[in-house]
């Protein structure tokens, strides 16, 4: 459907993001490296704009300078000490962007195509997910709510029951593609997310970003195969995998588990932040 | 179903170089590594501009015009915020350089 040259193109945009990725591995390239990575992350852009001829440029182009003023301002306004949780914002958009773009695409996906579906409706339930969890956390280090957990009898009941919710109304979504099933789907999620982050303490905040970070790299990747795009499938899959060893090792310089940070304060073990 | 399974393939391999290419990272680059593969899964732009692009409903038009604004905020600010972490953590190389300015 899209030209050769530009699936070229997304290739080369999805080797800036595998190299970048390795130079922000290392203190000497890192910055480099990040100027790789935005480089790719321009030159997937100008393809898209260029091979797939989009309507309503218009909209979309002022849609996209606000964007970037938003991010730039944001980013070059905050303090030294905040940049945590301005990730975390950043994070949790990202993920509300690719719940918003399955959404669209619910009335797209045809009957026979299950795999299709199933990345449909994970990418909703987990776009949400990291939405929710994330604001959450970037409300909890800029101190708008208490750092310490918060927990209250049933959350855990409530936690699995939401979980199991959400898993029933993506198989029902799955076999029957309706766009108000699908927002249900993403309210369940907001809920899930809301409750993830609820009992995990400040001090540990990081690491969490950390994991929702790949969760939005999952739902990237799973909307990567909704649309047949091969670059967000890469670079979603890419941030994800690499997000998930990231959690572990930043768990693991702190001395503590990631099941022990979710969930220790739930279990009523000492995870004070 | 070939297509299926050759989007599987890239999912599976990609997962195996998404692990390896961080797994020397020094725990110092934990926090600039995390925001700038968070600014890449900012890419999540170019699927809300194509399913923007082909919408015919002004409802869903204005849903994929919010996922356009929130995925460049991602994406833009994402890159920008780690660039100001790594000033930081710049090799010896750049320091002496600006040293001699």
């Amino acid at each position: 459907m899209i030209p050769t040259w530009a699936q070229i193109g997304y290739l080369v945009a999805a080797v800036c993001f595998i190299v970048a990725l390795k130079a922000l591995s290392s203190p000497r390239s890192a910055r480099a490296g990040n100027l790789l990575g935005a480089a790719g992350a321009v030159l997937a852009v100008i393809i898209t704009f260029v091979a797939y001829k989009p309507d309503h440029l218009t909209p979309i182009l002022i849609a996209l300078a606000a964007g970037t003023v938003v991010g730039v301002v944001g980013s070059r306004r905050v303090q030294m000490t905040h940049m945590p949780q301005l990730v975390a914002l950043f994070n949790g958009v990202g993920g509300g962007a690719a719940a918003l773009v399955a959404l669209m695409e619910l009335g797209e996906v045809s009957d026979d195509a299950t795999v299709a579906a199933i990345a449909t409706a994970f990418t909703i339930l987990v776009g949400a997910v990291s939405f929710s969890g994330s604001i959450v956390t970037f409300a909890k280090l800029q101190e708008l709510m208490t750092t310490r957990p918060v927990t209250f009898p049933g959350l855990p009941v409530l936690f699995i029951a939401s979980i199991i919710g959400g898993i029933a109304l993506a198989g029902w979504l799955v076999s029957d593609p309706r766009v108000w099933v699908g927002v249900l789907l993403c309210l369940v999620g907001l809920a899930v997310g809301v409750m993830l982050v609820l009992p995990v303490g400040g001090a540990d905040v990081p690491i969490v970003i950390s994991l929702l970070n790949a969760f939005t790299g999952l739902t990237v990747a799973a909307g990567g195969y909704v649309l047949g795009n091969t670059l967000l499938l890469v670079a979603g899959t890419l941030v994800g995998a690499a997000g998930t060893l990231l959690t572990k090792l930043m768990a693991d310089a702190m001395g503590r588990s990631v099941f022990n940070i979710l969930f220790g304060a739930v279990r009523g073990g000492s995870t004070l932040g | 179903m070939t297509e299926s399974i050759a989007l599987l393939t890239i999912f599976v391999l990609a997962a195996f170089v998404g692990v390896e290419v961080i797994s020397k990272v020094s725990s110092t680059l934990h926090t600039p590594l995390m925001s700038g593969a968070n600014a890449i899964h900012g890419v999540i732009l170019v699927g809300a501009i194509i399913v923007t692009g082909q919408a015919d409903s002004a409802i869903v038009v204005v849903v994929g015009l919010l996922a356009v604004v929130l995925a460049t905020v991602n994406m833009v600010g994402g890159f920008v915020v780690t660039d100001r972490m790594l000033q930081m953590f710049r090799g010896p190389g750049a320091r002496k350089k600006e040293l001699r300015k």
